[in-house]
């Protein structure tokens, strides 16, 4: 399974095969404790698929990555293996330096996870919902959480049950809960779909505004993604091996 | 608003640990009442299957206070297995519990507080029902308070045990039966000492013995379930 | 240097060959342990003076009883093992010993009932350590049906680790139970290791059979764990040298 041919990222960076990355971006020089995400050699399996095969990237404060991919192809896998969520069967993750795994929950503490689907109750409304969400990792008040949904645009709605609200609504609500949540790094998964133009452009301004302040951003997504300022790096994953066992 | 990065550190302003309970609690609760059906659908099971016994038994009040403890601890048992499908069922699904897990607080916590506020809008619905149910089963006025507080004693137990099942079973589709494998073997006792309990305060008894056993096996729930409840969480959601 | 072996007890290969070999070593031990002591129990020990010959199920029903317990622990220990670690050997053994032990709990429960039928006068009696022994081939089955209910195997190791850890505290309660409550059981007697009550000819095919019931689910152990990481591994290229 060969790396397709990609056009050129409209940014002027080069695609890349993931397995070369390591190589290619050196670390930045600087003190341990500054926002900086690495991968070392991450091999996952799921069942006999061997998804992610020796990955290594290196990210560092004020860097976006694209990671784009066919279905399929391991992205949603290698954000959740970033996360911690998955277990990697080698390889390691490291923030600021230090294994993830030492201590999980202060990486937690700096990292804002979306997934495919906007993580809300349907019952709640959107400022219920963000209270209850971001309101376990970090003190809000109220008027925090309605300037967060005013900057998205979602103070029309903001009483409504959620479940009353349209996709590109409800993720609107989730990228008020990226900004509450003021985490230094943020791995979103497809964080374009369903926003219509307006709300795409909203999404390039956050992640350049996230950038711009230090913060890393990590989107997996076969589209472009739509920020002005910031250059996004984008690397290409292969589709998995569907040969070879785990160790 | 920007999110300058750099500048705010997650750690400075993080929830506080009775905060976040606080949370857990308020959340649950807010969503339960607004799907209230799904709150009565256990209790209206609890008087079904009470209602069962008198009759496949016999409708004589003798006879069925005899039998009232086993049955009102078997129909609670049963229908504290019902509500067991939506304590982490909706979260699950829609990308929640995953949050919780990611949120950098301690997962064993706010999944005792979740287990807690189950209880509350279960358990304690319960015991307040049982001794109705056992008022139509003969059972003497005078241990309506006996059997309030041995269920729901019982029912903090149940809740515990019954979260580590649930939290097990979260990646199995239409988990029911597996469920109750899983949950009632280790809920046994429960329903020996709780029965025991019950039985002892119809007769006018002291039911102080089986009751503090209940309230060990409930202590012991409270320190060990959480964590294996987390445990299995974290399992289901690699 | 000390974690080599550790190490290597975690590869695939090499626990499937370590088992191909030893299998026959205790497989051979446990049949002629099992045969002499089912011997000796049957024929050449003398009736109790008692209970008659009804006794002699004792030399089934005991030691059943105990490796129900045992592998029960086993199981819960390899679980442990494989998800602290994160060894699949381990997790694989834990997968292997479920049925064993399932399949000994319930003969100690169908020998134990045919016993009581002839010494309390009914199959089944709600005693404390007959009903914990119960619940524990519940546990078994739910061990069991947890690990088919998942489709992917990690996911079905790891949860049913955590299943068979937390079930544990039933061990000590069957074990400890004739001790706890007033049971209709007997209070141990064999394992009393300063002067046991029972004479040498019916202690030792009693022993006998014990250390053939343990030897036989360490050679059961073996075959299953080797049919188990051939079933895990079936990808793999070290299979295929393996196999031929």
């Amino acid at each position: 399974m060969v790396a397709q041919s990609v056009d050129t990222s409209p940014y002027g960076g080069k695609p890349l095969n993931l397995r070369d990355s390591a190589a290619i971006f050196p670390m930045s020089a600087g003190p341990m404790s500054q926002p900086c995400l690495q991968a070392e050699n991450l091999h996952l399996w799921r069942g006999d698929h061997h998804v992610l095969r020796g990955v290594g990237l290196t990210l560092s404060a004020g860097e976006c990555l694209q990671v784009a991919g066919s279905n399929g192809a391991g992205k949603t896998s290698l954000l959740r293996t970033l996360t911690g969520l998955m277990y990697p069967e080698e390889g390691r993750v490291l923030w600021r330096g230090a294994d993830i795994r030492r201590d999980l929950a202060g990486f937690h503490a700096d990292l804002a996870y979306i997934g495919h689907e906007p993580p809300l109750k349907s019952d709640l409304t959107p400022r219920e919902n963000l209270r209850y969400w971001v309101g376990v990792r970090r003190e809000l008040s109220g008027t925090l959480v309605d300037q967060a949904l005013e900057r998205v645009g979602a103070t029309n709605y903001r009483q409504r049950a959620v479940r009353t609200l349209s996709a590109g609504q409800k993720r609107r609500v989730a990228l008020a809960g990226l900004l509450l949540m003021a985490a230094p790094l943020w791995l979103l998964d497809e964080p374009t779909t369903h926003l219509d133009a307006e709300g795409q452009r909203l999404l390039g301004v956050l992640i350049d505004e996230q950038t711009a302040g230090g913060g890393l951003v990590v989107a997996a997504t076969h589209q472009a993604l739509p920020v002005v300022r910031t250059l996004a790096r984008r690397v290409e994953l292969n589709a998995p091996d569907l040969s070879g066992a785990p160790p | 608003m920007s999110s300058s990065a750099l500048e705010v550190s997650t750690r400075r302003g993080a929830t506080s640990f009775f905060e976040v309970a606080r949370l857990m609690l308020a959340r649950d609760i807010r969503l339960a009442l607004r799907k209230r059906g799904q709150l009565v659908q256990p209790l209206a099971f609890f008087a079904i299957v009470t209602t069962l016994f008198p009759l496949g038994i016999s409708p004589e009040l003798s006879r069925l206070r005899e039998v009232a403890p086993g049955v009102l601890w078997v129909a609670a048992l049963l229908s504290s297995l019902l509500a067991l499908e939506f304590l982490f069922r909706d979260d699950a699904q829609d990308g929640t519990l995953e949050q919780h897990v990611l949120s950098g607080q301690s997962l064993t916590w706010m999944l005792f507080a979740k287990t807690a506020a189950h209880w509350v809008l279960t358990g304690v619905p319960l015991a307040l029902m049982a001794p109705l149910a056992g008022m139509s089963l003969g059972v003497p006025a005078s241990s309506i308070g006996g059997i309030i507080l041995s269920v729901a004693l019982g029912t903090v137990a149940l809740s515990l045990i019954g979260s580590v099942g649930a939290a097990l079973t979260l990646g199995v589709k239409r988990n029911g039966a597996l469920l109750s494998l899983l949950t009632l073997p280790l809920s046994m006792p429960v329903l020996i000492f709780g029965a025991r309990a019950t039985e002892l305060a119809i007769k006018g008894e002291g039911f102080a013995a089986p009751l503090y056993l209940l309230g060990a096996i409930a202590v012991l729930g409270i320190t060990l379930a959480p964590l294996a409840t987390a445990m299995a969480v974290r399992i289901n959601m690699e | 240097m000390a974690w080599t072996w550790f190490h290597r007890l975690g590869s695939p290969p090499y626990i499937y060959g370590l088992a191909m070999r030893l299998t026959p070593w205790f497989a051979w031990t446990a049949g002629l342990l099992i045969v002499g002591g089912t011997f000796g129990g049957l024929v050449l020990a003398p009736p109790d003076y008692q209970q008659g010959d009804d006794y002699r199920i004792i030399y089934v029903h005991a030691p059943s009883a105990w490796m129900s317990l045992m592998v029960y622990s086993t199981m819960a220990v390899s679980a442990a093992v494989g998800l602290i670690w994160r060894i699949k050997v381990a997790h694989a053994a834990a997968a292997s010993c479920a049925p064993v032990g399932a399949s000994f709990t319930f003969v100690a429960l169908v020998t134990g009932s045919l016993w009581g039928q002839r010494m309390w006068g009914t199959y089944w009696e709600w005693d404390p350590r007959l009903t914990f022994e119960l619940i524990l081939l519940f546990q078994y089955l739910g061990y069991m049906g947890l690990r088919s209910a998942i489709e992917d195997t990690q996911r079905a190791d790891r949860a049913s680790a955590v299943l068979a850890v937390v079930g544990i505290v039933n061990v000590p309660i069957i074990h400890y139970s004739v001790l706890w409550w007033n049971s209709l059981h007997q209070a141990p007697s064999v394992m009393q290791l300063a002067k046991p009550t029972i004479p040498p000819s019916m202690l030792v095919p009693l022993l006998m059979m014990f250390l053939g019931f343990t030897l036989l689910f360490v050679a059961l152990l073996l075959v299953r764990v080797r049919a188990e990481i051939l079933n895990r591994e079936r990808s793999a290229s070290w299979i295929r040298e393996a196999v031929t």
